[in-house]
């Protein structure tokens, strides 16, 4: 069966590259219509494009592709001309659209003092690595993300696409395995289980039934790495669910997608229909004697659901609790059948680990973690983005080489890594390598890759408050320590930031309590939800301190220990914007001109302070509110 | 809240069409609410006890769902949906402020749909945006960089695309009486 399958392959690859040539004979325009990219405006971008070349009567195409990764520039578009390199416009407006096509596609005129980045070496204009970014980045599991066209298989198809899974049908499944674990793959879901012995575990189960999922119930605030791969490259995560089927012996495979990503699951479920119609899924996978399908699921907004047995729970038409294991997953699932739980990421390196063998993939990274680690990089950080860089390279590197650093001058604060269930990381630990281990050893934890700056303006407590009302309203209640413990917490910061609490006692007591949920919870919602909490109480105690002793906020954030004042030796009185700006009418003008504010009336929206002009800067925060007295008697 | 008229027949029609496309399957409960909040907007207690009897399920328990899962709803939405993203970039520069700003400007609660149902109010995780934060989704359409003042500006365009509608809902009204 193997050199059938083979045959079968190289003839679909084969078509899609002759299709991909003949396309590449005119000028391309792609368009980054990601959510992020649709956000940032790019749908009125398409249009105008679509409509200028038509105007032009040109014979150029409009490919609407995924997410490049460089969501400071959006919207971005590539123009790929022949005769010129392909270059990447960013931050396009209708006017620059149209410029570009009257231009570059009709005058051949490519304006370089728009052009961003060229995306292949050339002898005319720097390419992605020629900037700081590019030489810490590896992009392999993003390198086609937002350069092929996720609604047409054959883009992916050409890119060497489903190669892996041709090679994978001609060896026995013992092989395939031998080579994951070989490789050391870790799921990229957040604990860092290898994948490997996960699979191999549900191999060794004697059932005729079992099951594969893709884990893609991405729910960390701030985090959207897995969503921009389904909408990117979902033919990459399939490839990579088929070669597990494969290799573990399964009859049926799922994505389980939050249903707040309607674009991913339109894209996923597109994707899915064309592997079928190519044979790449059904009764006989490239010709072979191998069967497998797969469904989409809509996970229904539970964070906890990205736990493997409440998400299998909730596939199961149950509330998503978790349940106590063993029996693990790979022994009993869904269904009660084996069941490989693998995160969108995880199942993404399967295909380039089978193409380019196990050696290769422990080349990058470090030997721990061998691979990449990809990290949605936002946040106050010049650069936002999505990111991927070889495991090892250390936090440092990250903000400041591939972020560009803090924006505004503002001092760098802390780094908040692993969502709801990672820390808060001090200046003092940014020397620590990224990787499974080194991150848990620091306090933090890789998580699923959300990695949120912060700076001098940014209030320690609050945002350890933040993260914890977070996983106290996602708690799905079956573990007592979880459901009120994490409860209690939150209700000692919300004292401690509404400067109500003023016995530093409750340090302690927040310290004991985050450790007794850690060990009192079942699962990793509950024995990771006071991670931020620890963190900051270890990194920035003196801020939990200055909250308590002084009812001071020293990032001059939570919104019960200031005041707005506007200072009358800054204040110009013939200004009147903050008056206007004013969505409550505090601001009066006094008798001399000057502007001030009533105090009973400020709901302390901070509209007036991005108001008043930069010249004047006079609307300022006091913290204590009781400085406000002795401002006011000067 | 009470069903306006003719909504109780509506909510007997959709769900009897979509049960018939499922198995009687406890495994296709989410499904089924899903495509149910889907045609009506939200989960109306008539249409859970409806799918209760028909999958058989107790209906404390098709309750319990829907209140355990964050995407369903059981107020129905308001003519125009405003979401305030509590994602962490979001949270960091202003979304609470953003939020507090529709509170105040429309007299209601996050959750909650002011009483002629013209708008509601709903804080959702990351939206996917982070580098225009604070984010606020109007009717689906997605807001970077969302100030008080800005809010304003939203809300007095939707309350006069509001008031226009209904001018012109009155003004068809009297055309039509003039012609009978």
């Amino acid at each position: 069966m193997g050199a059938a399958s083979t045959d079968f392959y190289e003839n679909l690859k084969l078509k899609a590259i002759e299709k991909m040539d003949a396309l590449k004979q005119k000028p391309l325009v792609l368009i980054g219509m990601a959510t992020c990219g649709k956000a940032a405006g790019a749908v009125k971008i398409s249009e105008t494009f679509k409509k200028e070349i038509k105007n032009k009567g040109l014979d150029a195409q409009v490919i609407e592709v995924g997410c490049m990764g460089y969501c400071y520039a959006e919207p971005l578009a590539i123009i790929a001309k022949p005769g010129f390199p392909p270059l990447c416009y960013g931050h396009l407006d209708e006017d620059l659209v149209k410029r570009l096509v009257e231009d570059f596609l009709v005058n051949d005129d490519p304006c370089y003092e728009f052009a961003m980045v060229a995306i292949e070496p050339n002898e005319i204009f720097p390419t992605f690595t020629d900037f700081p970014r590019g030489a810490y980045e590896q992009k392999i599991i993003l390198e086609h993300c937002g350069f092929i066209d996720p609604e047409d298989i054959d883009h992916y198809i050409a890119k060497e696409g489903y190669a892996a899974l041709a090679k994978v049908l001609t060896m026995p499944p013992e092989e395939v395995l031998a080579e994951i674990k070989a490789a050391n793959l870790r799921g990229r879901g957040g604990a860092g289980f290898p994948a490997g012995s996960k699979w191999e575990t549900s191999w060794r189960q004697k059932e005729s039934i079992k099951f594969v999922i893709c884990n893609a119930d991405e729910g960390d605030p701030g985090a959207f790495m897995d969503r921009s791969i389904l909408e990117s490259n979902p033919h990459q995560v399939i490839e990579g669910l088929i070669i597990c089927a494969y290799a573990v012996g399964a009859v049926k495979g799922y994505f389980y997608i939050r249903a707040e990503y309607p674009q991913a699951i339109r894209t996923v479920k597109i994707a899915l229909q064309q592997a079928r119609e190519k044979g790449l899924l059904g009764n006989s996978i490239l010709g072979s004697s191998f069967a497998f399908d797969i469904e989409v699921f809509q996970g229904s907004g539970a964070f906890v659901c990205g736990e493997a047995s409440a998400l299998v729970n909730s596939m199961e038409g149950k509330m998503g609790i978790p349940e106590p294991r063993p029996p693990r997953l790979a022994v009993s699932g869904f269904r009660g059948k084996p069941t490989v739980l693998n995160n969108v990421k995880t199942f993404c390196y399967v295909p380039l680990i089978i193409r380019n063998g196990a050696d290769w993939f422990k080349s990058i990274g470090t030997p721990g973690s061998p691979g990449t680690a990809v990290f949605t990089l936002v946040g106050k950080v010049a650069n936002p983005g999505v990111v991927e860089v070889p495991m090892g390279t250390t936090l440092r590197q990250l903000i400041y080489d591939v972020g560009e650093g803090i924006p505004a001058e503002k001092q760098f604060k802390a780094v908040q890594i692993g969502g709801p269930s990672g820390g808060c990381l001090p200046e003092s630990s940014l020397d620590v390598p990224i990787d499974f281990d080194s991150l848990k050893e620091a306090g933090a934890m890789m998580g699923s890759g959300g990695l949120v700056v912060l700076d001098e303006d940014d209030c320690m407590v609050g945002i350890a408050r933040y993260f914890l009302e977070f996983t106290q309203k996602e708690s799905c209640g079956k573990c007592t320590f979880c459901r009120l413990g994490t409860k209690h917490m939150l209700d000692m910061l919300n004292n401690i930031t509404a400067g109500k609490e003023k016995d530093l006692g409750v340090l302690d007591k927040l310290q004991e309590l985050a450790e007794d949920i850690s060990l009192g919870s079942l699962c990793n919602l509950g024995k990771t939800a006071p991670n931020p909490v620890l963190t900051t109480l270890r990194y920035f105690r003196d801020e939990y301190e200055a909250h308590i002793t002084e009812g001071r906020c020293p990032a001059l954030m939570c919104k019960d220990l200031i005041v707005y004042f506007i200072a009358p030796e800054k204040c110009s009185k013939l200004c009147n914007v903050c008056v206007g700006s004013c969505p409550v009418e505090a601001i009066y003008t006094r008798d001399d001109g000057l502007k001030a504010i009533n105090q009973e009336k400020c709901v302390k929206c901070n509209n007036c302070l991005k108001a008043c002009p930069p010249q004047y800067n006079a609307v300022i925060k006091l913290s204590p509110p009781e400085k406000l007295k002795e401002r006011e008697s000067e | 809240m009470s069903l306006l008229e003719g909504e109780r027949e509506a909510i007997i029609k959709h769900v009897d069409e979509i049960l018939k496309n499922y198995r009687n399957d406890r495994e296709n409960l989410i499904p089924i609410l899903q495509e149910t909040q889907e045609r009506l907007g939200y989960l109306p207690g008539l249409a859970m006890e409806l799918i209760s009897k028909e999958i058989n399920v107790p209906a404390v328990d098709v309750f319990s769902l829907a209140t355990f899962y964050n995407q369903f709803r059981l107020n129905p939405p308001g003519k125009h949906q405003i979401k305030v993203c509590m994602g962490t970039a979001c949270y960091m520069v202003g979304g609470q402020i953003a939020l507090e700003s529709f509170e105040r400007r429309l007299n209601i609660k996050e959750g909650e749909t002011t009483p002629d149902r013209n708008f509601s109010l709903e804080r959702v995780a990351c939206v996917g945006c982070c580098s225009i934060a604070p984010v606020v989704v109007v009717d689906e359409v997605i807001e970077g960089k969302v100030t008080p003042t800005r809010v304003d500006g939203l809300m007095l365009s939707l309350e006069t695309e509001i008031a226009r509608e209904q001018k012109e809902a009155e003004a068809t009204e009297k055309r039509q009486e003039k012609g009978v």
